[in-house]
């Protein structure tokens, strides 16, 4: 096609200085996403200044540390907000021990599991089973924690559970995490399905981290006689360290901060036995069952067991973010 | 260009008979291996076109096709890879070079869909064989990649990988430095070991792989493009690199590059990709394999002038 042309020159092109539209939308977009952007500090700090007013009678009234390790929780009736007139104690520790525990139990089973299944779907799964299979796993993360919760109390602990724990304690009971006697709710009951609650959110993640590893990588090793196995533990695990501790650090989100089937599955009580097969109560399962009786007084305990589940959270993140630190630059993370 | 044969041995005739081939064609080659190895010859098979028989060949292929599901990637090649001096594949893309190198060392294996026919002999050993590990043929037979793929890892590290990952046990220090000073890398990373690999050039990493590579002591290296993603010094680098690597190990390298193909191979092997009118199916032929003198100088087939002068492909 010819290019020459007789025709006179068009308009000259468009100046180099906006069209008016732009000069309205584009700085209130900015202003837009910067207030949306900011605004997480704020609900941080809001959420944050709120409870630690709201519970600070309260670690008047114990001490803080005295809150923290303390074993006995009886809510007093006072209206009054001068920590003088408190009439109830507050010791936070078994609860920050149920949740402590279980948490662990969930992730110490989880995450294994979760590796497995992630790797199996991958690398070793036919192909026409691995989207049914990941479809599954991220169908399983849906499912609400009622139906956890209520699965595992009526079916799980009486037909499964409860005869591995009577085991567990006619094998182990001397040690002092599993002495009897067995109730079937209790620590270990609760840790094992928030592990199954956790499981899918960390094969999902992990998953996907897998699946992004570099494959020319992976035909590296491969080419040096290294076997699946090897593959996966010596180049796909070191190089996906970084996603793997955050989807830990997902499901370990989730097991401390899962309340009602926790709830349903740890035996409510306030007193405190390290067994693992004893019964006690999480810091969110504890809010969750006492804050609708609650005094002025003892909303103030809740608020105050709140900050704590808070602080857990944000000593298990930073402790995530140390260890991806450490440990990913030994391991050779490229995201490190 | 003029390519630059690397053994000077005198073009003598061709021997037309299998077998009879002069003891002087494959000499070089044979003085530095032949290590309890027979000799060849069962190239009564070959077609008796003037080619010169492979005399001691590491591997032994006999109508090799590889299928991805329905789809035959290369076809029914049947050739001799011999021990000791470089092999180059050369061809248009999509002629199978590299789907043949990667069943080689049954890299093919991992892709899935892929299937092997037809005998490929490594050794007097048939790789497909069911009882054969593919590790362990991966282990003897080792690779180098188109694009360097260092682990994320230090230098040592990289080199260590393989040994480690086979159980070595005796000097590691001592191997890794051997290795890094063979592909000549060792006196510019001497004071780095513990850096990341990533750290390097890019014709540095493709050492360093190739290091990593011989670090395992194989006996066959496969070079899929290594110097693709190059610059020409760094190419330079890898090419004086073969040619002191094939004392020790049979080479058999992927180009796309001609010149390549004539400066540092011994034979070369020709492909070309047939197309199927009815089904429009392209399938990799093995058109012309032979000194590559002769590939380059004077080729039997028009095809393999025509790629080589520039003219195709």
């Amino acid at each position: 096609m010819s290019v020459i042309t007789d025709q006179k020159p068009q308009d000259p092109p468009p100046g180099l200085r906006s069209r008016k539209r732009r000069r309205v939308a584009d700085p209130a977009f900015r202003w837009f996403v910067t207030i949306t952007g900011t605004s997480v500090f704020i609900i941080l700090a809001a959420m944050v200044v709120r409870t630690t007013t709201e519970a600070w009678p309260i670690f008047q009234h114990q001490g803080f540390f005295g809150f923290l390790t303390g074993d006995r929780w009886v809510s007093g009736g006072s209206r009054s907000d001068d920590p003088a007139d408190f009439t109830g104690v507050y010791g936070a520790w078994p609860f920050i021990y149920g949740t402590l525990v279980t948490a662990l139990i969930a992730i110490v089973l989880a995450l294994p599991l979760a590796l497995c299944i992630a790797f199996y779907i991958n690398q070793l799964a036919p192909r026409r089973l691995r989207k049914p299979l990941s479809y599954t796993v991220e169908m399983l993360a849906a499912v609400p924690s009622i139906v956890f919760g209520m699965w595992g109390l009526f079916w799980l602990v009486p037909n499964v559970l409860r005869p591995f724990f009577e085991w567990l304690e006619s094998w182990a009971g001397g040690f002092f995490l599993f002495e009897g006697p067995v109730f079937g709710p209790g620590y270990l009951a609760a840790g094992i399905v928030l592990a199954i609650m956790i499981l899918p959110i960390i094969t999902a993640i992990v998953r996907e981290v897998i699946a992004v590893n570099p494959m020319d990588q992976q035909n590296a090793a491969y080419a040096l006689g290294a076997t699946r196995f090897e593959v996966m533990r010596k180049v796909i695990l070191p190089s996906s360290f970084s996603g793997i501790v955050g989807a830990s650090m997902l499901g370990l989100g989730r097991a401390v901060g899962e309340t009602i089937a926790v709830m349903m599955l740890i035996g409510s009580t306030k007193s405190w036995d390290s067994s693992l097969l004893q019964r006690g109560d999480s810091m969110a399962a504890l809010i969750a069952s006492l804050f609708k009786e609650a005094t002025p007084e003892g909303v103030r305990g809740l608020m105050a067991i709140g900050v704590a589940l808070f602080l857990f959270t944000m000593v298990i993140n930073v402790a995530a973010r140390l260890l991806v630190w450490r440990i990913g630059r030994v391991a050779g993370d490229a995201a490190v | 260009m003029t390519p630059s044969p690397t053994q000077t041995e005198e073009r003598t005739a061709p021997p037309a008979g299998p077998g009879a081939a002069g003891p002087a064609a494959d000499s070089a080659a044979d003085s530095a291996a032949a290590e309890g190895t027979p000799p060849e010859e069962s190239t009564a098979t070959q077609p008796a076109e003037e080619q010169e028989p492979v005399q001691d060949a590491v591997f032994d292929l006999q109508d090799v096709s590889v299928r991805y599901g329905s789809f035959i990637a290369v076809g029914d090649i049947t050739m001799k890879v011999p021990r000791h001096q470089v092999t180059a594949f050369i061809g248009p893309s999509g002629c199978g070079k590299s789907t043949l190198l990667r069943c080689l060392n049954r890299m093919n294996d991992l892709v899935p869909g892929a299937s092997v026919t037809g005998e490929l002999i490594y050794n007097g050993e048939n790789v497909y064989a069911p009882d054969v590990d593919p590790a362990e043929v991966r282990r003897r037979i080792g690779m180098v990649f188109q694009k360097p793929n260092p682990f994320p890892k230090s230098i040592y590290e990289n080199v260590a990988f393989g040994p480690r990952l086979n159980g070595f046990s005796g000097d590691l220090d001592g191997l890794v430095q051997q290795s890094l000073e063979r592909v000549g890398l060792w006196s510019e990373v001497k004071d780095k070991l513990k850096e990341s690999g990533h750290a390097l050039s890019g014709g540095q990493q493709q050492r360093l792989c190739i290091a990593r590579a011989i670090a395992v002591e194989p006996d066959v290296l496969l070079m899929d493009e290594p110097c693709s993603a190059l610059d020409p010094i760094a190419t330079l680098k890898i090419e004086d690199l073969i040619h002191q690597l094939k004392s020790t190990y049979s080479i058999v390298i992927v180009t796309h590059n001609m010149q390549q193909a004539a400066r540092v191979s011994d034979r070369t092997a020709f492909f070309s990709v047939n197309i199927d009118d009815h089904q429009g199916m392209r399938t990799g032929r093995l058109v012309e394999y032979d000194r590559t003198t002769k590939i380059f100088n004077n080729p039997a087939q028009q095809r393999t002038e025509d790629y080589v002068t520039g003219r195709f492909g």
